[in-house]
């Protein structure tokens, strides 16, 4: 699905990625697990078309989408959950989702896939017509994933969506994205939450200071002695 | 003053004040977006009436059909200026592109110098707008019903647009949060495109109606009406476009009920409205219903 090929990206003087290779293959979560600051939100800044890679090579489905800017990203079938939930909140909640499905046209289907993200996430029905912004925290975060699978996404990226959460609510996105996964979507999943994530994850990558440290699949790193140290506080 | 000629001097204060809020939308709505003062803007404004004043003069085109031209021309003659001036300029320093704004307004005027002849012509203002009706006592002309009225259908297919169709949603949208806009799918050089464009053709909506008002047109016609306007569009709160309807209508009603009151101090109406303005920037530069103004010019 998404291939990445040493990926480097500078930020001003910053060496922020030093080349990343990772592979997202189709139906599959992967997670990319790694402490503040070490590049994991700029590799899904870079995917996404929001900053600019100087080397290396971004592939979806064998496309090479390097460089290309993010409304085409978008419409190539990349949704973003992006970090901070970033939902408008001017805006309804229904006109978040439905913003979410801004390049298609095809009014029936949207209209199907709004009752499937209702029935997803009930209490965004039931608040459909409040302002975005009046959302409580975990809505909010629920909005995001929902308006993200409004545009019907190949593949769906999650920036950090435990980030300020109570525990319950973390659980509640955690089963929605499975159920998600379920019904075919690839995810691409960033988390600081390492155990949850893995927990959820076929396969991970442990990001250090730019560079990839380790990769395996989830549960492989759940035992790994050095990510348990470094990452799951045991 | 009685209260007829009162009534009179309010509906003039009203359309003079619609007229303002028409030009002071294209201001904010660019703002909003960009958080750019489009200084051209009441350039386009000027090269509206010509527009208008060549279709009726020279194509001899019906009336309506003149205005509706001029203001279709103005819509793209905004856009234009958008995807020549100022969209290589979007990732630059925002200073560049406010110079860049001056620019183009200087290019504007004096281009219309060269082309269209620094003498003043005469308006052909269709009937409707010249007529004096009677309104219980009030004398009142077309202008000064028909314009508040037209300004308000404007308005309202204005508020349509934002509020109701999609590319309006996409303006909300980019008005607050430009980079999560764009993970939508949302091609921002077109929202920004059509931003002009709606702009651009209030201002020439706005323009024409001002010639029937002030029936003498001029190259340099669109500066104290623009900068009238963006005070407008300060006072109501910039990027609020509810905020510049009723701050044209305020900007509007104070200049006209100062020549009216105090006929004294009617050379000094101009400067009134900038000390509005200077009083709003200390005071609340936010206006009256603006958000968080975040960078001055």
């Amino acid at each position: 699905m998404l291939k990445l090929e040493n990926l480097h990206v500078y930020y001003g003087g910053i060496h922020a990625l030093k080349g990343i290779t990772m592979d997202v293959p189709d139906g599959k979560i992967v997670t990319l697990i790694g402490a503040n600051g070490a590049g994991k939100s700029t590799t899904l800044r870079a995917i996404a078309g929001l900053t600019r890679a100087q080397k290396g090579s971004i592939k979806l489905m064998n496309e090479d989408i390097t460089g290309k800017p993010a409304h085409i990203v978008t419409q190539k079938g990349v949704a973003m959950a992006p970090e901070g939930r970033r939902i408008f909140p001017n805006l309804t909640v229904l006109e978040n989702l439905m913003m979410g499905a801004y390049p298609r046209t095809d009014k029936e289907e949207i209209f199907s896939d709004l009752d499937w993200v209702f029935s997803l996430f009930p209490r965004l029905k039931e608040r459909q017509r409040q302002k975005g912004g009046t959302l409580s925290g975990g809505e909010q975060q629920m909005l995001a994933v929902g308006r993200a699978l409004m545009s019907r996404p190949k593949l769906l990226a999650l920036d950090e969506p435990s980030l300020g959460l109570a525990p319950v609510l973390v659980n509640e996105v955690f089963d929605v994205l499975r159920q998600i996964h379920e019904e075919g979507c690839t995810i691409l999943l960033i988390e600081q939450n390492a155990k949850a994530a893995l927990k959820l994850a076929d396969y991970g990558y442990v990001l250090e200071t730019g560079r990839i440290t380790m990769s395996g699949p989830g549960r492989e790193l759940l035992e790994n002695e050095k990510v348990k140290k470094a990452y799951l506080g045991e | 003053m009685d209260i007829q000629s009162f009534i009179q001097q309010l509906l003039n204060g009203i359309s003079l004040g619609s007229l303002y809020a028409l030009i002071a939308i294209g201001y904010t709505m660019v703002y909003g977006i960009l958080r750019l003062i489009n200084f051209a803007h009441g350039d386009v404004f000027m090269l509206g009436t010509y527009f208008a004043f060549y279709l009726v003069m020279i194509f001899m085109l019906p009336w309506w059909l003149s205005a509706t031209l001029a203001i279709a021309l103005s819509a793209i003659v905004g856009m234009l200026i958008d995807r020549v001036a100022y969209r290589p300029l979007r990732s630059a320093p925002r200073i560049s592109a406010l110079i860049t704004a001056v620019g183009v307004s200087f290019f504007l005027e004096n281009a219309g110098i060269v082309v269209l002849g620094a003498r003043p012509k005469g308006f052909p203002r269709p009937e409707f707008m010249s007529h004096t009706y009677n309104l219980g006592g009030a004398y009142i002309t077309g202008v000064s019903i028909w314009v508040p009225v037209i300004s308000v259908i404007l308005l309202l297919v204005l508020f349509y647009v934002i509020y109701r169709t999609k590319i309006g949603m996409a303006m909300r949208a980019v008005a607050t949060d430009m980079e999560t806009t764009r993970l939508m799918g949302v091609d921002l050089d077109r929202v920004i495109s059509y931003t002009f464009a709606i702009g651009s053709a209030l201002a020439a909506a706005g323009g024409i109606m001002w010639a029937c008002k002030y029936p003498q047109i001029n190259p340099l016609m669109g500066i104290f009406p623009g900068w009238k306007a963006f005070t407008a569009a300060v006072v109501g709160g910039i990027g609020n476009i509810l905020g510049a309807t009723i701050g044209g209508l305020v900007i509007g009603i104070i200049e006209i009920m100062i020549v009216a009151f105090f006929p004294a101090l009617s050379g000094y109406k101009d400067a009134f409205v900038f000390v509005i303005l200077i009083i709003f920037l200390l005071v609340k530069p936010t206006g009256i219903l603006g958000e968080t103004l975040k960078e001055k010019v």
